[in-house]
């Protein structure tokens, strides 16, 4: 049996993807049409790869329908719960990075911390009496970070896009996004909260736990990780 | 374990709470997930099945009884009122804990203004009562102790309030003290934004629906704070020795006495407590063993405001508590003022786990 590897089948991360693996003498390829997503490894027998959205490999890897895959850590703590039991981080790939923020307005001058949130939200849910609007799609991630500092009476509203706007748009108070530069964040009026990000990410090679590892594909996965220069 | 086994030891206990006068009450299933996402905060979500109704729109799988209890109480309930219940609940569980997502319960709620001493004695010497076979480890504790001693500080009552509010989060509570006693320094950029001839001064324009007018609020309210004197060194001290207090119920309430002393204001509370243990003497509870910790139910339920009480098999660590309950008189109040309700509505409940029940019955 083959060792399935799942890569992001488009973009940025795609290529950034193939130029790692092809760095460490793993050549993974595309083939067949530009639209067909199909691909080939060379340079280690019985690897096949598998083109998956990036937000798609983690429930595939919890589900151990593939033993192998890239995608950022910032996907695989939100979508699954006790993720250290269902994946293994094997090596950070030093892309991708991303950190995830919690922003407010730039013209909350009295808002720098987390401590600054938490009361903000109370005076706000006294005065306009809903729980302060986080927006954002890191659902788990941030109200598991919230509950960590004590944070209370805020709600989370789910956006799963221009996330930035929504504060000007009135249907948030503050977000929570990743960023790698701060730029649509400034440009959209907001500032981030001290005390460091939320979680910072970058692509990495996931090992599914859940996955069916025969001698054969251990084998594999030794010959694979040696020559990648990484542990296994 | 058999489903049928655990509703017919359910049904067992029912019978029990309603043999002592309690009324069956039923409960829906499908709750409406605004009022318990208000009431508990976004925490709730995590821990509790939401889901959709096309006419009600986001409802949660009921995650506990009390909810829908006190509000059919306050919809139609006369007082004094004692209610009994049984059925599931259900609370998502990392898969880590191994716990059922859905649980049989059974539960028995006092709701009675007169004579609330009495009541917290009832509830915590049925539960006993019923249990009393199983020989179970009695933990109890004071939420109005603590509350009593907080709303009794002497600093500003802003401070006071803040500190309420995080009674049920020990982190945030232990946090916030130590910056109020002048233990720790102010959050980043406080003493910045205050030295600046015009806070709010700023190279943004006004966005979102907090308003210009609500910014400087809060920036007099921190200038307010930052001239208040810090809570003293012996009032945190009187408060670190209430919350670690570990004693039977017996000597607890020497030690509390001398803690009143420098503390008057928790002298109500201690008074409430006493009258309380010996209601539970009456009702034959053995008080001079009884185990009391001053941080107890701290974290099991917010809202949870004065006697709560668990009981635990000591033979087996791993299991939940076979039986949990406490006074809620904050929860009543804030649900109340949700549906317009000014008065208070003093309650205490608990419940118990069918399927430990059965699981230690068995094994003992």
């Amino acid at each position: 049996m083959t060792v399935k590897l799942g890569v992001p089948s488009k973009g940025r991360l795609m290529e950034k993807t193939f130029d790692w693996f092809g760095a460490r003498g793993v050549e993974l390829a595309r083939t067949g049409s530009d639209r067909e997503y199909a691909a080939a490894v060379r340079g280690v027998e019985g690897v096949e790869l598998v083109l998956l959205s990036a937000g798609e490999i983690p429930r595939e890897l919890a589900a151990g329908r593939i033993h192998l895959g890239v995608t950022g850590t910032d996907l695989v703590r939100e979508k699954l719960p006790s993720w250290s039991d269902k994946v293994t981080e094997l090596a950070p790939m030093g892309f991708g990075h991303a950190d995830l923020i919690i922003a407010v307005p730039k013209c909350w001058v009295d808002v720098n911390t987390l401590d600054d949130l938490d009361a903000v939200a109370a005076q706000f849910r006294a005065n306009h009496g809903f729980r302060l609007r986080i927006a954002t799609k890191y659902h788990r991630l941030i109200r598991d970070h919230l509950r960590d500092h004590g944070v209370a009476d805020y709600q989370l509203v789910d956006s799963q896009g221009a996330t930035e706007g929504t504060v000007k748009n009135e249907t948030a108070e503050a977000i929570a996004d990743i960023t790698s530069t701060g730029e649509t964040l400034r440009a959209n009026h907001l500032k981030i909260l001290g005390g460091g990000p939320v979680h910072k990410s970058q692509a990495t090679l996931f090992k599914s736990r859940k996955a069916h590892w025969s001698d054969e594909e251990r084998t594999t996965l030794k010959t694979l990780t040696t020559t990648l220069g990484i542990a296994g | 374990m058999d489903k049928s086994l655990i509703r017919g030891e359910a049904a067992r206990l029912l019978g029990f709470f309603q043999e002592q006068g309690a009324q069956v009450v039923e409960a829906d299933i499908l709750q409406p997930a605004g009022t318990l996402l208000d009431l508990y905060g976004e925490d709730i979500r995590a821990r509790a099945y939401v889901t959709h109704d096309p006419v009600q729109g986001e409802v949660m799988m009921r995650p506990d009884f009390t909810v829908p209890v006190v509000q059919m109480h306050m919809a139609e309930g006369a007082e004094p009122a004692r209610y009994t219940y049984m059925g599931e609940v259900f609370r998502a569980q990392d898969d880590i804990t191994n716990r059922a997502p859905e649980q049989f319960q059974v539960g028995y709620e006092v709701f009675d203004r007169e004579a609330p001493v009495e009541a917290d004695a009832e509830v915590f010497a049925l539960v006993k009562d019923v249990l009393a076979p199983l020989n179970l480890r009695a933990a109890t504790g004071d939420l109005g102790l603590l509350l009593a001693a907080v709303r009794g500080l002497k600093t500003t009552e802003r401070r006071k309030a803040a500190l309420e509010r995080h009674i049920w989060r020990p982190r945030r509570f232990r946090a916030l003290l130590d910056r109020f006693a002048g233990r720790a320094p102010l959050p980043e950029g406080r003493e910045a934004l205050l030295a600046k001839d015009d806070p709010m001064k700023v190279d943004a324009p006004q966005i979102g629906l907090r308003s210009p007018s609500e910014i400087t609020t809060r920036i007099e309210t921190l200038r307010e704070d930052t001239a208040a004197d810090p809570i003293s060194v012996g009032e945190v001290e009187l408060l670190d020795d209430l919350l670690a207090l570990r004693e039977t119920t017996g000597n607890v309430l020497e030690h509390l006495r001398d803690i009143a002393v420098d503390m008057p204001a928790i002298a109500d509370a201690v008074d409430r407590m006493e009258r309380r243990t010996e209601a539970l003497a009456k009702r034959g509870v053995d008080v001079e063993n009884l185990d009391f910790e001053g941080s107890y139910g701290r974290t099991s339920m917010e809202y949870y405001d004065g006697f709560v009480f668990g009981f635990y098999a000591e033979t087996r660590p791993d299991l939940q508590p076979v039986a949990t309950g406490g006074r809620y008189d904050a929860l009543t109040r804030v649900l109340g003022h949700q549906n317009g309700e000014r008065r208070d509505i003093p309650a205490i409940g608990g419940v118990i786990r069918p399927e430990l029940t059965l699981l230690l019955g068995a094994s003992s």
